[in-house]
Formats: structure tokens, C-alpha cells, sequence
């Protein structure tokens, strides 16, 4: 048998096989939406054709509208995301390392990571109103105890030996914690970092659910009251690209910020 | 005198909900001056445990330890430490982490690199000084390692199974550099290992503790001349000294397997 073959699990492919398997699924997809709606197979109500949604992007660059909805929506998603980031990724490197935090948070962070944020919505317009603040409210609460919990289990995997060392060379509690602990949870605070922010994008639309007169989000929403699936799919795409490019973003900043970290 | 007396200790873990395991019963052990001690034992006879009471990461239940004649209280500089598991801190290249100690005593910095140049030296590590430890092989982490225990000028080193996890060959390698580094600087050593011929190879005294609960059993004095290489291993009197600790130990892992 060979255990080398495209069909053996954990092999490497050639790089060219990669390339081209990843293209191909694109195109693929590409293809069908082309067949559904070229082929008639779906009403244009349904599902624009792919020209349409090209010709309705260049609608909305050239009235720089598109830029003015992806301008608000990075405002409210940065915001809320780096709000829950500054408070989470100490907190939880805290809560990881002293038992005595972690029996503080524990109950609450458990009762709220099971919340959907979308049942906190009603209260955050009683409290904090309609504005940009409930927006970013809502991504604030999406974030915020999810990365709690996960920066939380970094911190509680740093290696004790590694703690142990430090102290056989020397080192105070607080020289432990601030030269040991912290940099040991860098790369698993960026992993996390990374992964919420996808997160945080999956919770926009919810966010510009109400009252909201730009974003993304209230582009899609705006769109379906007059069936323009075409500015539907323009949004959606915008979504995954600038989802996309954030991804890398933090790629780079990871390899840029932790060259000694062993994995990618 | 002696540099380290260990009297009487004893080290009773109490986990919740499981019964209490009496990890050292009454131990008792001195350590002299610039000797390379070597503790040998079945696993889980308590060996690392008493090394960490040393080290000052564990407190006894009851007993006295003193490091020249003073009572050890917690981890400090004076007692340096080699762990079995790979403790090279990952965000500080081959250097800074030699520097590690020395900086928290806050030497001048190029006092400092002069340290840390000097034992990269004498681990054969010239030319990695700016590498980090993720591009270094088990065996060079653990040459840095110990550079980076030694660069505290420690009164004692703790050494714990630190090649434990290295091929027989790199440990080898690695038994003849300690033993190089040894001569040169005159350091008093404490080193656990369960490995007999690692434990004849290094020590100027072998004590053989027994299984659970960790006492010792018998204490070898090795009259092997230093230096000693390789040949030393097949030598009459290196084997009479292993089946010495070998039968020992065998008795020690049989109880330790019925129990």
C-alpha cells in the first residue's frame, strides 16, 4: 500500500496541487452561481447574477458609499473589539494563574458565555440607547467573555516548570509574573485574539440590526425590504473579504511580534 | 563542614478525596563541598521531590535543611536548577537566557553578556548565541540550561534527570560535557537520575534510595579516577559497582511493581 498517495491522511501534496484544489473549490462555486442564475434556474428575485453584483460594486465604490458603510462598521467592530481586548486578555491571563480570580469570575463568565447577545439587545437600548454605543455594546458582549475563557486556559497551560526555573534563578513573584507569565501567553492571547475577531465579525449584522443608518450590516438589512439580492451579496462579500484580510493581518502581526514562537 | 544537610525529613502528600501518600519517610543526607553527589532510584521513590525541597519549590512536613549552616526558605540564586522537561524560556535567544540570572541581580549589562559568553563557551555553543530555543536540538537546550543555572555562580547545582529525555548517544555526549564543566569549575552537584550508568559514570558518591516511601538505602562512595571517558564504562571496577546498585534496584522495582 502506499502510504504517500493524495488519499493518505497527514501527507504533504505538492504545492501546485494546493494551489490548484483551492482555485478549483472557488471556481466551482463560481460556476454553480453562474448555472443557478445564467441557467435560469433561479428567479433574479432570489439570486443576482454575478455581473449584477459586480456592476452593483462598482455602483457603490463610485458613490463611495460602500466605503462609508465599511468606515462604520470597522468603527464599531474595532472599537468593541479592542475594548473587550484590553480588559479581557489581562483579566483572563489573571483568572488563568490565580485561583483566587478565577473563583471571583468563574460564575459569571460560565452564565454568560451561554448568553446570545442578541437577548441582551432589548437592555442595551434601555441603557445605553441606539447609537454607536449599543453597537459596539453588542460586539463588546460577543467578544468579551469568549475571550475570557480562552485567554483564561492559555494562561493555565504555561508550563509550571517553566515557573519554577524562573524562581530557582532568582526571580520574585512579580518579576515571575510580569518576565515569565506574560510572554509565555503571547502566542495563545494572539491565537485568540485572531479567532474572536472572526467572531466579532459574525456578530455585525446583529449589531446594525437596529436603528442603525450605515454599516454593513444595515446595507444587507436596507436591501431586503426591496429584494436587491445583488447589493445583498455585495455586502456579504465585502463582509468575507475585509474578514479575510483581518485574518492575515493578525498572521502578520503574529510572526512579526512572536518570531520565537514554534507554531503558526 | 558540609554544604547541604538534609536531616530527617519527611514529605507526606495529603491529595483531597485520595489517600495519603508518605512520598519521604525520615530522610537524612549531606552533601560536601565540590563532590558530585548522585541520587538514584526507582521512579516515584521520591527522588525529584527531595530535589525540589532543595530548590525550595516544596516545603517538608517535618525536618531541617541547611545550606552552609543556614535553613533553606524558599527558591534563591544560591541554588540553581536543571529540570528533566525543556525550560528554556522560548521569547529570549541562547544568550538572554543565560543572561537571565545575572540581570535580576542587576549586573551591569556587559558584565552580563561577559557571563553569558564565557558559559556559551563552555557549553560549546559559540555561534548560537542568537538563536532561539525553537531552532536548538534537545541536547543544546539542555547545554543551555545549564549554562544558564551556572551563570548564578550557584552554591549548588540541582540537577533533575536532565538528560532524561535525550537519545542514549547525545546523553553521553552530554555526561562527558558536565563532567568536563565540572572539573573546570569546581561546582557542588546534586543529580537525580534513575539511569545506574549514568549515576556510577558522574558521581563521586552514589545514594540508592528505595521505593515508596523514599529512604535511602545505601550509600556507594566511587573511587573511579577522574578524568574519566567512555573506557571508564566497560571497566571491571565501573561493572562491580553496577551490579552493586543493579541488585539493590532490583529488589527496590520488583517492591515498587507489587505494591
Amino acid at each position: 500500500m502506499n502510504t504517500t498517495s493524495l488519499f493518505s491522511p497527514k501527507t504533504e501534496i505538492p504545492r501546485s496541487y494546493y494551489i490548484g484544489l483551492s482555485i478549483s473549490s472557488v471556481l466551482a462555486v463560481l460556476c454553480l452561481w453562474c448555472l443557478l442564475t445564467y441557467g435560469g434556474y433561479m428567479p433574479p428575485d432570489f439570486l443576482a447574477t454575478p455581473v449584477e453584483v459586480f456592476s452593483a460594486g462598482v455602483e457603490h465604490v463610485s458613490d463611495l458609499s460602500l466605503f462609508k458603510h465599511m468606515g462604520s462598521s470597522l468603527t464599531v467592530i474595532l472599537s468593541g473589539f479592542l475594548l473587550a481586548s484590553v480588559l479581557a486578555v489581562p483579566l483572563g491571563i489573571l483568572m488563568g494563574s490565580f485561583k483566587a480570580v478565577q473563583a471571583f469570575m468563574e460564575p459569571i463568565t460560565g452564565f454568560m458565555r451561554y448568553i446570545p447577545v442578541s437577548a441582551l439587545i432589548p437592555l442595551l437600548i434601555l441603557w445605553v440607547g441606539i447609537g454607536l454605543e449599543q453597537k459596539v455594546m453588542v460586539i463588546f458582549l460577543g467578544t468579551f467573555f469568549q475571550q475570557l475563557i480562552l485567554i483564561s486556559d492559555v494562561s493555565a497551560r504555561v508550563s509550571k516548570d517553566l515557573i519554577d526555573c524562573a524562581y530557582t534563578l532568582g526571580a520574585n513573584r512579580k518579576q515571575v509574573v510580569w518576565r515569565i507569565l506574560l510572554p509565555a501567553c503571547m502566542p495563545g492571547v494572539m491565537d485568540n485574539l485572531r479567532v474572536t475577531m472572526g467572531w466579532a465579525w459574525t456578530y455585525l449584522v446583529v449589531a446594525e440590526l437596529v436603528a442603525a443608518n450605515s454599516g454593513l450590516g444595515y446595507m444587507i438589512l436596507n436591501a431586503m425590504r426591496g429584494l436587491f439580492t445583488d447589493v445583498i451579496l455585495l455586502g456579504v462579500f465585502t463582509i468575507g473579504i475585509l474578514g479575510l484580510l483581518t485574518d492575515f493581518l493578525f498572521k502578520w502581526l503574529r510572526q512579526r511580534l512572536l518570531p520565537w514562537s514554534a507554531d503558526f | 563542614m558540609s554544604l547541604l544537610s538534609l536531616a530527617d525529613i519527611t514529605v507526606r502528600f495529603e491529595p483531597k478525596g485520595k489517600p495519603a501518600v508518605l512520598a519521604l519517610d525520615n530522610v537524612s543526607l549531606t552533601v560536601a563541598h565540590n563532590t558530585f553527589s548522585v541520587i538514584v532510584g526507582p521512579s516515584g521513590c521520591g527522588k525529584s521531590t527531595l530535589l525540589r525541597l532543595v530548590a525550595g519549590l516544596e516545603t517538608p512536613t517535618s525536618g531541617q535543611m541547611d545550606l552552609d549552616g543556614k535553613p533553606i526558605s524558599g527558591p534563591s540564586a544560591d541554588r540553581g536548577m536543571v529540570f528533566q522537561s525543556y525550560t528554556l524560556f522560548p521569547w529570549l535567544t541562547v544568550r538572554e537566557n543565560v543572561m537571565f540570572g545575572p540581570k535580576l541581580k542587576n549586573l551591569p549589562k556587559s558584565e552580563c553578556e561577559d557571563i553569558a559568553d564565557t558559559l556559551i563557551g563552555s557549553v560549546h555553543l559559540k555561534g548560537f548565541e542568537n538563536s532561539y530555543p525553537k531552532e536548538l536540538s534537545g541536547g543544546m537546550r539542555q547545554r543551555v540550561a545549564l549554562a544558564r543555572a551556572l551563570a548564578n555562580d550557584p552554591r549548588i547545582l540541582l540537577m533533575d534527570e536532565p538528560f532524561g529525555a535525550l537519545d542514549s548517544q547525545t546523553r553521553q555526549l552530554m555526561q562527558e560535557l558536565l563532567l568536563e564543566i565540572w572539573q573546570k569549575h569546581r561546582k557542588t552537584v546534586l543529580f537525580i537520575t534513575h539511569d545506574i550508568d549514568e549515576a556510577v559514570f558522574l558521581g563521586d558518591e552514589v545514594h540508592v534510595m528505595s521505593a515508596r516511601p523514599g529512604r535511602f538505602k545505601k550509600t556507594l562512595s566511587i573511587d573511579i579516577e577522574r578524568p574519566r571517558g567512555i573506557d571508564v564504562l566497560t571497566s571491571p571496577q565501573f561493572m562491580e559497582y553496577k551490579r552493586e546498585i543493579l541488585s539493590l534496584m532490583h529488589d527496590e522495582a520488583m517492591r515498587a511493581q507489587m505494591a
